[in-house]
């Protein structure tokens, strides 16, 4: 028997769809026009097409920008991933019943105010902050260093903010490994080195991989790091398309911007599934294998 | 690695990410206005920022999106969660797809691209503007948390239910409500905290006349120092901690 056309059914996919729709997808179509539009002082966007926004970020200017603010997002993407490899490593090697409440432990900031969390970055590294407060205690220094409003500072800020991030997909990678393969190494006589370097990285690759992107990408967004760390020298990208929509009102050119960053994101998720797939192919033990 | 570097390891990290956040919250309490020494225990600053009407006016808004914002998209998302879990329907790889894109979209993508389309459609930027920006980057969280709940479930006993005759709507508030309540209301509590939190969408579609704590204390701490700043700042800290602890108390129970 065919039921009649269900109310509740269509309500639920209805709504969520329309909500998508209009909310997520077509809004980011919206930004690809805008982007290829030409800058207007009445109403912000008008005809014709034209790809100047494009040539224009390709400005030394911008193109610095541009650099700085990956250099700045990929030095914190390094930190990340210097720091929590071997933290996701050790809570995957910790018996399980802590696993759960270390993991809490460090996503729990992340659901904090991060503005709140970079402001409070200041006490620490303020001329008259925590580590300048204890170096010169210390007599190690005479004149507070300057910390603060440096680059230094804005890698830290994103490395601080961003580090769950990071550190999540590493683990659900990590915890997956089987210990098998590192035990069938250790009887063949791979050292720790090698049974880390080719059996742990690679088959952790798409953990790797995911928590990369997952800190490079909103780092260079993250405009109110740099404002409130770096100073006005050490711009993020997040920073020059906050300028172009806000105060420049040259729309176009924020968009193609964010155009770029999206382009990014694309080519990292291909990293991400190509990772995925070389995992895959290589293996890791079934159970069906044995 | 041995279990004592280890656990070593851990505990210093986990200083590190607790350290500014602790220096924070003293400083709240510090009678030095710039809080480079500690001068004495003080509520000075609570007293003075409940006496600061600005600041309250931008709580209130805060608080007023927040509720509205997470309700909505609970509501929404556990329908979308539901629809994602029961049916087959053309559009479902694309629906699921995009709310996985819309997770993974950096904030300011997201912000711009909600920018130019209240612009388009000629929503006023505010009030109106300020909650559906929130809806949407709530509603992932929602969709997620709802969903993977969802999946644990027993089909058969949905399968009973309607072989008995119990009609979608029907299931929906008797079984499928139900059991699914705790992620719902975690999914509930994210969406606050989300909100809340938000600094980047919200610069970008809000209007003057409209406004929030994140933004109010972002205007605040660039223009310098005010220990006001230190008082909200551990108020949104120890609310967002109640809310998430509580929330993942939830998702845990039963699992």
């Amino acid at each position: 028997m065919k039921l009649p056309i269900n109310q509740f059914r269509f309500w639920a996919i209805g709504l969520v769809t329309a909500w998508l729709a209009l909310f997520v997808l077509v809004p980011n179509l919206l930004v690809l026009l805008t982007s290829f539009l030409t800058r207007d002082q009445i109403d912000t966007v008008a005809l014709p097409f034209t790809a100047d926004s494009y040539v224009r970020t390709m400005d030394v200017l911008y193109l610095q920008v541009l650099i700085d603010s990956l250099r700045m997002s990929g030095m914190a993407m390094l930190v990340c991933l210097v720091i929590g490899y071997p933290f996701a490593m050790c809570i995957a090697k910790m018996p399980r019943r802590w696993h759960a409440v270390l993991l809490f432990l460090v996503i729990l900031p992340f659901w904090t105010n991060s503005l709140v969390r970079t402001y409070a970055l200041q006490f620490v590294l303020g001329n008259k902050g925590l580590i300048n407060t204890a170096l010169l205690g210390l007599g190690f220094i005479e004149k507070p260093l300057q910390l603060l409003y440096t680059e230094f500072a804005v890698v830290l800020g994103l490395s601080y903010i961003l580090l769950p991030f990071m550190v999540l997909p590493l683990y659900s990678a990590l915890e997956k490994v089987d210990e098998r393969l590192l035990h069938a190494a250790k009887d063949l006589g791979a050292g720790p080195f090698n049974r880390f370097w080719r059996i742990t990285v690679p088959l952790t690759s798409p953990g790797i991989v995911a928590g990369c992107l997952m800190v490079l990408l909103p780092a260079m967004g993250m405009f109110y790091i740099s404002d409130l760390l770096g100073g006005a020298k050490h711009l993020l990208l997040g920073n020059v398309i906050k300028t172009q929509f806000l105060n420049t009102r040259d729309w176009p050119f924020g968009a193609a911007l964010s155009v770029l960053l999206i382009v990014l994101l694309g080519f990292m998720l291909w990293l991400y599934f190509r990772a995925m797939r070389f995992v895959s192919r290589q293996g890791g033990i079934n159970d069906s294998d044995f | 690695m041995t279990r004592t570097f280890r656990l070593g390891f851990l505990a210093l990290i986990l200083f590190f990410i607790y350290l500014p956040i602790g220096v924070l919250v003293v400083n709240s309490f510090n009678e030095s206005r710039y809080g480079t020494s500690w001068q004495g225990f003080t509520f000075k600053w609570y007293e003075r920022l409940f006496a600061n009407e600005s600041l309250m006016t931008a709580a209130t808004h805060s608080l007023t999106i927040a509720i509205v914002a997470a309700t909505v998209a609970t509501v929404i998302g556990t329908l979308g969660a539901v629809a994602l879990y029961r049916y087959q329907f053309k559009g479902k790889a694309a629906m699921s797809s995009m709310v996985f894109v819309s997770m993974l979209t950096p904030d300011i993508v997201m912000a711009i691209s909600l920018l130019i389309i209240f612009i388009a459609i000629g929503i006023e930027l505010g009030f109106v503007s300020l909650l559906i920006a929130h809806i949407t980057f709530c509603l992932p969280f929602v969709i997620i948390a709802v969903y993977s709940r969802l999946r644990g479930f027993d089909v058969r006993m949905l399968e009973a239910a309607r072989d008995l005759g119990a009609g979608e709507g029907y299931i929906f508030r008797k079984i499928i409500f139900p059991l699914a309540l705790p992620a719902i209301a975690s999914g509930w509590l994210l969406s606050f905290t989300l909100s809340l939190d938000d600094v980047i969408v919200s610069a970008f579609v809000t209007g003057p006349g409209y406004e929030i704590l994140p933004l109010k204390v972002y205007s605040m701490v660039r223009v310098g120092v005010s220990p006001e700043v230190n008082a909200i700042s551990t108020l949104l800290l120890v609310i967002s901690l109640t809310l998430v602890a509580i929330s993942q108390l939830l998702l845990r129970e039963e699992r």
